[in-house]
């Protein structure tokens, strides 16, 4: 395994820097962090293919990591509650800022025997039983089903309250 | 297991589950060094197969969810995640 060089880093940070501006997330402020954790995200995609959380520990199969590939599953509910994803490479606005800093915070990702289970019980849902309430931008029409709308809509960047529940 | 072991001050037997990746894991690493405390360590990620297995049985035992860091002391108190202030608490 090639070690990751600073220009890999670099070139890392500056799209993820653009996409997450863009799209109404932040990164981490403390820059020796990020480009650690951006380092560890590269490592992961030399090592497994895919760029799974660099604060979890892959099992090598794909398949079975879908949910930690960076952006993870638990990143927006974790912006929500702690202020920062798992790993903290996305923070929130506050901590962006300066104003809050972003910690060490509980795993939200269900253990590995709860995850096998969870896949077995898994049925096919109907729109009577879907599994998360589905909210749409009343500014573009955006719609994403999750427990609570974003903070901001990724599209057209207008904020929680111009949300409605949709389904 | 491939046990790193760093030397300094004995404050009991300190072993740190970590990931080479994680950034928690670099800080939790860096504050034991500043501490200047004895401490052995190893890299989950970087071991394979049954081996690896094994020690995430070892860890499940103190840590269910098996997240790191993960630090034992004295195979009794259970410290999990970059709680520094714990950290520093528990090694006074």
């Amino acid at each position: 395994m090639a070690d990751i060089t600073p220009a890999e880093i670099d070139r890392l940070y500056e799209k993820l820097d653009k996409e997450a501006a863009s799209a109404g997330y932040n990164l981490n402020p403390e820059k020796a962090m990020t480009r650690e954790l951006l380092n560890g995200l590269l490592m992961n995609q030399q090592r497994y293919g895919y760029p799974s959380c660099p604060c979890r520990l892959a099992s090598g199969k794909k398949e079975a990591d879908l949910d930690i590939i960076c952006p993870c599953d638990y990143r927006d509910p974790d912006l929500e509650d702690f202020g920062a994803c798992y790993c903290s490479l996305y923070v929130s606005k506050g901590v962006a800022e300066g104003k809050e800093k972003a910690r060490s915070i509980p795993e939200r990702r269900p253990s590995r025997d709860k995850r096998l289970k969870v896949k077995e019980e898994k049925k096919e849902a109907t729109i009577s039983s879907l599994p998360l309430p589905v909210w749409r931008c009343k500014v573009c029409g955006y719609l994403c089903a999750r427990e609570v709308p974003p903070g901001v809509c990724p599209i057209c960047k207008a904020g929680k309250e111009r949300f409605e529940r949709f389904i | 297991m491939a046990l790193n072991h760093v030397a300094g001050k004995n404050k009991g037997k300190i072993m740190l589950y970590a990931l080479s990746t994680c950034g928690w894991c670099k800080k939790t690493k860096g504050l034991l060094n500043e501490l200047g405390v004895e401490y052995d360590y190893t890299d989950v990620d970087l071991l394979k197969g049954a081996e690896q297995e094994a020690v995430i049985k070892e860890i499940t035992k103190y840590n269910p969810d098996c997240n790191f860091p993960t630090m034992v002391i004295n195979s009794q108190k259970c410290i999990i995640g970059f709680k520094e202030d714990d950290i520093r608490e528990a090694l006074k």
